[in-house]
């Protein structure tokens, strides 16, 4: 990423004089390994780790933009000194040869939806890898599942050492299957699932009409579940070693599952819920993850967008709140963003931003995005086209009274320029300064 | 008289936003004042060619694929029967590759298609991944065809069918650059997928307008302000440009 500073440089070159070498880097990570894999959230999974175990661990972890080989590489070059433990987020095509060479302590999966297709290959093929990956698995390892995912939950197999984490909660469930929804086939026998409660996308809690695969028995659960728009959701934890309330600050359903998974994989570290409960609730928003920054007397909201499922969640985390606020809308297709913008046509942005005072597009392919909006129910007067971010930002910002708020949904690349832009002013740090 | 809107198996067949050339179709009728539905045909039930006006088949992913090639073989006789109406079909992507006799994977293993039209598609080495822009002549007028492809096969149509139009950029057809999809008749199959009908109003318009033709409605649409399509379809072609492989 050229934002970062050229940041995987050192691991290109250890890569390039040892191409086996990864496990030698991992030598007095004395804590052992956590690897986290997911299409959404496993950036968020693993702060929030990293925020629960922190006080007892000398962590060490990667960031976003360094969760291939490389970057995992020269994340382990540079660590800190006297680092203990690894939390690292390993990119899901990545993720069979991180495990091979780095033979992780635990390993969290989150889930698997359709993203970036013209980088990764379809999702079927990562979940084979997967599948294969887990069959060669010591039994040491623990493996911590996103059981409300089928394809996640089927990873299991009869294998002993599992915890499964997931929201069992109909109040929060949603009616009718979601448009972007992808793994709905049972996956051993391919009928189609009956889903008793879906929560977001493919997510929920589903069985298979002839028997043979449902969501497994969860360990680590979120019942209860009160979502409060952007300021936060609360849900009751029933783990075992006890039930209580969470109060997390960060809002929608992907963090109450993102949450689940840091709180399940800590607890195999030997933290109890109830401390992993009680540190979540001073979390602060990892980059673009419903970052809130305050702009003079405004408040801007930076949601990251990078597929179909995360963007409706997102969408649907601030329509309370979205009424009559600008909202700015921020369509890059970098390499990192994934070239391919198909997917914006999976966003239900009907009904979503139909409040909106004024939504502006921008981006790469901010045209794309208007011509998106002309085909929902926003009415055409309120869309405009500014392809400069900046420019669009401080329009929006602009038009917003004292005390309002501004939403910003930017692709990857986008964010880290908004960033940028914003660290220039001095109101956010760098992206990169917070990697360490 | 409502024009109706037919996606086969969406729930199937929508890997690439198909669903966005659903509402593309649906919206341009309905601001014409024309009466319209969508009404997808699910897994399992008959296709009825008296309720068809235009035809879509999305892509899928591979595994879905082959449970949709079987179900859509069943219901080719019918479906032959509404094209023989002059019923239009798009078929995009897995779709296109559907509407030949078989798809060849890289073990050598067949399976089957519809054989609605006579082409088949063999897995290439590589994928062919990129914005892309085709040359069309589409009933006398010549239109530049604007969108993105993602796709492993290679196909090869016959000796009898035209392709949609020939490749400006991109891997097309079969990886040489050359040929771009198929149009036999009222069948329109391409590797473009996803927003192709959203940036390509005007073969929205062609469809409604042999859809229209096809309900016994008039098939004069009214035009459209369509400056935004333009100008996302013009970005989108000039930065295929910028980066021709
Ligand atoms: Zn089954």
């Amino acid at each position: 990423m050229g934002q970062g500073g050229g940041t995987t440089m050192p691991g290109h070159v250890f890569l390039r004089l040892a191409p086996d070498g990864l496990s030698e880097l991992a030598v007095g990570l004395t804590d052992g390994i956590v690897a986290v894999s997911a299409t959404n959230g496993k950036t968020t999974t693993s702060a929030m780790l990293t925020a629960i175990v922190g006080p007892d661990h000398a962590v060490c972890r990667n960031g976003a933009g360094a969760n291939l080989v490389t970057g995992i590489a020269t994340t382990l070059v540079n660590r800190p000194r006297g680092a203990t433990l690894g939390v690292l987020e390993v990119d899901e095509a990545a993720l069979t040869g991180v495990t091979r060479q780095l033979s992780p302590t635990v390993i969290v999966l989150g889930n698997l939806f359709r993203d970036q297709l013209d980088r990764h290959g379809e999702l079927e093929m990562v979940a084979d890898r997967w599948r294969e990956l887990v069959a060669t698995l010591p039994p040491s390892t623990t493996l911590v599942l996103g059981a409300d995912d089928p394809v996640i939950d089927g990873l299991a197999g009869d294998r002993a050492n599992v915890v499964r984490f997931g929201i069992d909660d109909p109040r929060v469930s949603l009616g009718a299957q979601d448009a972007a929804a992808d793994s709905t086939f049972c996956v051993r026998c391919g009928s189609a699932y009956v889903y008793d409660e879906m929560y977001l996308g493919h997510l929920g809690s589903y069985r298979c009409p002839r028997g043979d695969h449902q969501r497994g028995t969860l360990d680590v659960v979120a019942r209860q579940v009160i979502t409060d728009g952007v300021r936060g959701t609360t849900f009751r934890l029933d783990a075992p070693d006890g039930s209580r309330n969470v109060s997390l600050p960060l809002p929608g359903l992907y963090n109450v599952e993102n949450a689940l998974g840091a709180i399940a994989a800590a607890f195999v570290l030997g933290i109890p819920t109830a401390v992993a409960a009680s540190r979540l609730a001073q979390f602060h928003a990892a980059f673009g993850r419903f970052e809130r920054i305050a702009v003079g007397d405004r408040e801007v909201v930076l949601l990251l967008f990078k597929n179909p499922t995360g963007a409706n969640e997102a969408l649907r985390a601030i329509a309370d709140d979205v009424a009559g606020a600008q909202v700015v809308l921020v369509l890059n297709d970098r390499i990192a963003d994934g070239r391919d913008i198909s997917w914006i046509w999976d966003i239900d942005f009907e009904g979503a931003l139909a409040t909106a005072a004024q939504i502006t597009c921008s981006g790469t392919r901010a045209a794309e995005l208007a011509v998106r909006l002309r085909y929902s129910d926003v009415s055409p007067g309120r869309v405009t086209t500014e392809t400069v971010t900046e420019v669009a930002f401080d329009a929006a910002v602009g038009a917003t009274a004292v005390d309002g708020r501004i939403f910003v949904l930017a692709t990857y690349t986008a964010m880290l320029d908004l960033h940028g832009v914003l660290a220039d002013r001095g109101l956010t740090q760098r992206f990169w300064q917070e990697q360490v | 008289m409502t024009l109706r809107i037919v996606p086969l198996y969406p729930e199937l067949l929508s890997i690439y936003a198909d669903r966005g050339n659903v509402r593309v179709l649906e919206q341009r009728a309905h601001w014409r004042g024309l009466p319209v539905e969508v009404v997808p045909l699910a897994l399992g039930a008959s296709f009825d060619p008296e309720q068809a006006d235009v035809i879509l088949i999305g892509g899928g992913q591979d595994r879905d694929q082959a449970l949709v090639a079987e179900a859509l073989i069943a219901q080719a006789p019918a479906l032959r029967s509404a094209i023989a109406d002059g019923v239009p079909v798009l078929a995009v992507c897995g779709g296109y590759q559907l509407l030949g006799h078989r798809y060849v994977d890289q073990s050598g293993r067949h399976t089957p298609g519809t054989g609605l039209v006579d082409l088949e598609t063999h897995a290439g080495p590589t994928r062919l991944v990129g914005n892309v822009v085709v040359d069309v002549d589409l009933a006398g007028t010549h239109h530049e065809l604007v969108g993105f492809e993602n796709h492993a096969g290679r196909t090869i149509l016959g000796p009898g069918i035209a392709p949609l139009g020939k490749v400006i950029v991109g891997g097309g057809n079969d990886g040489t650059g050359t040929a771009e999809g198929c149009l036999e008749g009222r069948i329109v199959g391409t590797y473009v997928h996803g927003p192709l009908l959203p940036k390509n109003p005007w073969l929205a318009d062609q469809l409604l307008a042999w859809a229209c033709e096809h309900r016994g409605l008039p098939t004069t649409l009214a035009p459209l302000d369509d400056q935004l399509e333009q100008a996302a379809a013009g970005a989108a072609a000039a930065l295929a440009r910028s980066e021709r492989r």
